[in-house]
């Protein structure tokens, strides 16, 4: 697996890999770190309330929960795409607050960002698209060409090069957006539901890419509904409900144990 | 490399725009054309109407026994004691009735040998618009409200007053309403840019979203569309001006040749001109992909 021996090279030469831990932060080293965040949205729902976790580098976490229990939100306020309301959210050392919105930008560039709906170009191909992520970040021709096959042999896409997104399985196309969000070599990747729209079989595959980006020291972080594969892979477990950790543990499963007794009394509760 | 990619994008998506980028290449066409046609237009109608206001005079009227002393006194106090007076021009009665009897033959004819004429002094002020202040220098308006003069040679001072006034307000009138009209225009270009900008905005919104997680900042997701909104101009301010010279190479031209009213007032050389038209066309266009994206790109 040369290639992946190169981003392992890569990555450990990256001046910023080694996040420098902030001076107040009481979780020292770590990549991701939520303190007493809440988030209220606008129109008076709550996004997340009172969450606190910490994520070190190198780690594998599932963020686990139905919907609305404040994943995306969770994701969205790691972009940067909104403020919490309370309480402070650190990456790599930094309050995320303290970044200025001419700086979100340059803050992007450090994060990889993979989703359900794969958000890729329509009328580019597979080469231009995960191309398109470094030229908007100034890389060179050169660059371009030497990273972009590199990314795509590692994805497993060297064949479907020319291929524009629509002519690729849904599994292929979410190849390309993890190529598209790892060709920067980031130090931290962000998946939303990314094996939401796949089969099984296909799912392992996203899976497995996404560990193997994992292996070269690249923190990732699943939100996912992915029961399956949450219980397979027993890695950190998240689980979050009505915007509250409910559950942190290490190698989890998607839920909680439940035997068919219990199960069965929640069935027949009265509230759906 | 990065100029090349941010052309790049401004020709995929005008290619994709096609039928919008159409109509506001043709806005601002029409508008540039009419501006092309409206500077000259006005540069002639103005350059006319001071030729007309270079000509006011005022008469200052002798009474008709006045003496050489008479006239030599009041020479001396236009020369030196009026303000606004650029030069002086004395008729003599025989002058004067040599010049009327050229225009009017026949009612010179009838009248004989008498000259009712009295000699005259033409003044002509350093200004058109000061007129009336040396009127008013020559004959104040004295306590009764009646006008005096101020020598008693002096009959009577006329300042043409309502050839002069005509003159002030066509004048004005052709210019007020070319501006507004160019305005009117103007605006109308700059918001069809706008919808144009609006338009590709919202079919790239996907390109945008990819660009915005990738970490492109502000102005890299800008500058494509900006370009696009300048090329849309800058092709319809060239397409203008190409028809603007084919009109003043087959219409205009051939007309001045023949007659010389077309050409004489001074108006801007014709390449000065294609330049201000162009200019206008990239600063409208600028301003039209400027407003959307100030209103429809939250970066």
């Amino acid at each position: 697996m040369a290639a992946t021996e190169r981003h392992v090279r890569r990555r450990r030469t990256r001046p910023e890999a080694a996040p420098a831990p902030a001076p107040r932060s009481p979780v020292p080293g770590a990549v991701i770190e939520f303190q007493n965040v809440s988030k209220i949205y606008p129109s008076g729902d709550t996004g997340l309330q009172d969450v606190s976790f910490a994520i070190q580098p190198g780690e594998f976490v599932f963020l686990v929960g139905q919907s609305g229990s404040g994943k995306s939100t969770t994701m969205r306020l790691l972009i940067k795409e909104t403020e919490a309301t309370t309480g402070t959210i650190r990456v790599a050392g930094r309050e995320l607050s303290d970044i200025s919105r001419r700086r979100v930008p340059y803050y992007r560039r450090n994060i990889g960002v993979v989703f359900q709906d794969y958000k890729l170009l329509p009328n580019r191909t597979v080469y231009e698209n995960v191309a398109y992520a470094l030229q908007v970040t100034g890389g060179s021709r050169r660059e371009i060409r030497e990273k972009v096959p590199d990314i795509l042999r590692l994805t497993g896409l060297s064949l479907k090069l020319h291929n524009v997104p629509e002519q690729l399985s849904g599994g292929e196309q979410q190849r390309v957006s993890v190529a598209r969000a790892f060709v920067n070599h980031p130090p931290l990747l962000l998946a939303d539901e990314p094996t939401g729209n796949l089969d099984p079989e296909t799912s392992i595959g996203i899976m497995q890419l996404l560990y193997r980006i994992n292996k070269t020291g690249t923190t990732v972080v699943v939100a996912t509904h992915d029961v399956e594969m949450v219980n397979k892979m027993r890695r950190r477990v998240i689980e979050l409900a009505h915007g509250r950790v409910v559950r942190d543990e290490r190698a989890g499963a998607y839920a909680a144990r439940e035997s068919t007794r219990e199960f069965a009394l929640r069935m027949r509760e009265d509230r759906p | 490399m990065k100029l090349g990619f941010f052309l790049r994008e401004a020709l995929r998506a005008l290619k994709r725009n096609a039928v919008p980028s159409f109509a506001a290449m043709a806005t601002v066409l029409v508008t540039v054309m009419l501006l092309g046609v409206f500077i000259p237009v006005v540069q002639a109608t103005t350059g006319a109407a001071n030729e007309v206001r270079g000509r006011v005079i005022a008469d200052v009227f002798l009474k008709n026994d006045a003496t050489k002393a008479d006239i030599e006194r009041v020479r001396k106090l236009l020369d030196n004691d009026t303000p606004h007076v650029a030069s002086i021009e004395y008729v003599s009665k025989d002058q004067a009735y040599a010049e009327e009897r050229k225009k009017h033959k026949a009612a010179y004819e009838a009248l004989g040998t008498a000259n009712p004429l009295p000699p005259t002094f033409r003044v002509t002020p350093d200004k058109p618009d000061n007129i009336t202040k040396v009127r008013d220098s020559l004959t104040p308006i004295g306590p009764s409200g009646q006008r005096t003069v101020i020598d008693s040679a002096i009959d009577e001072v006329s300042n043409r007053e309502e050839d002069t006034n005509k003159i002030l307000s066509v004048t004005r009138v052709v210019k007020l309403t070319t501006a507004l009209l160019a305005a009117l225009l103007v605006i109308a270009s700059v918001l069809l840019i706008a919808n144009t900008i609006r338009l590709s905005l919202y079919a790239r919104r996907r390109e945008v979203e990819v660009m915005k997680l990738v970490g492109a900042t502000d102005w890299f997701i800008r500058w494509p569309f900006v370009i696009e909104g300048v090329l849309v101009g800058t092709l319809g301010g060239l397409l203008a001006v190409l028809l603007l010279a084919v009109l003043k190479i087959a219409v205009v031209d051939p007309l001045a040749a023949q007659f010389a009213l077309i050409a004489a007032p001074d108006t801007m050389n014709f390449p000065l001109l294609i330049g201000v038209l162009l200019a206008a066309a990239v600063g409208v266009s600028a301003a039209g992909s400027g407003i959307s994206l100030r209103r429809f790109l939250r970066v």
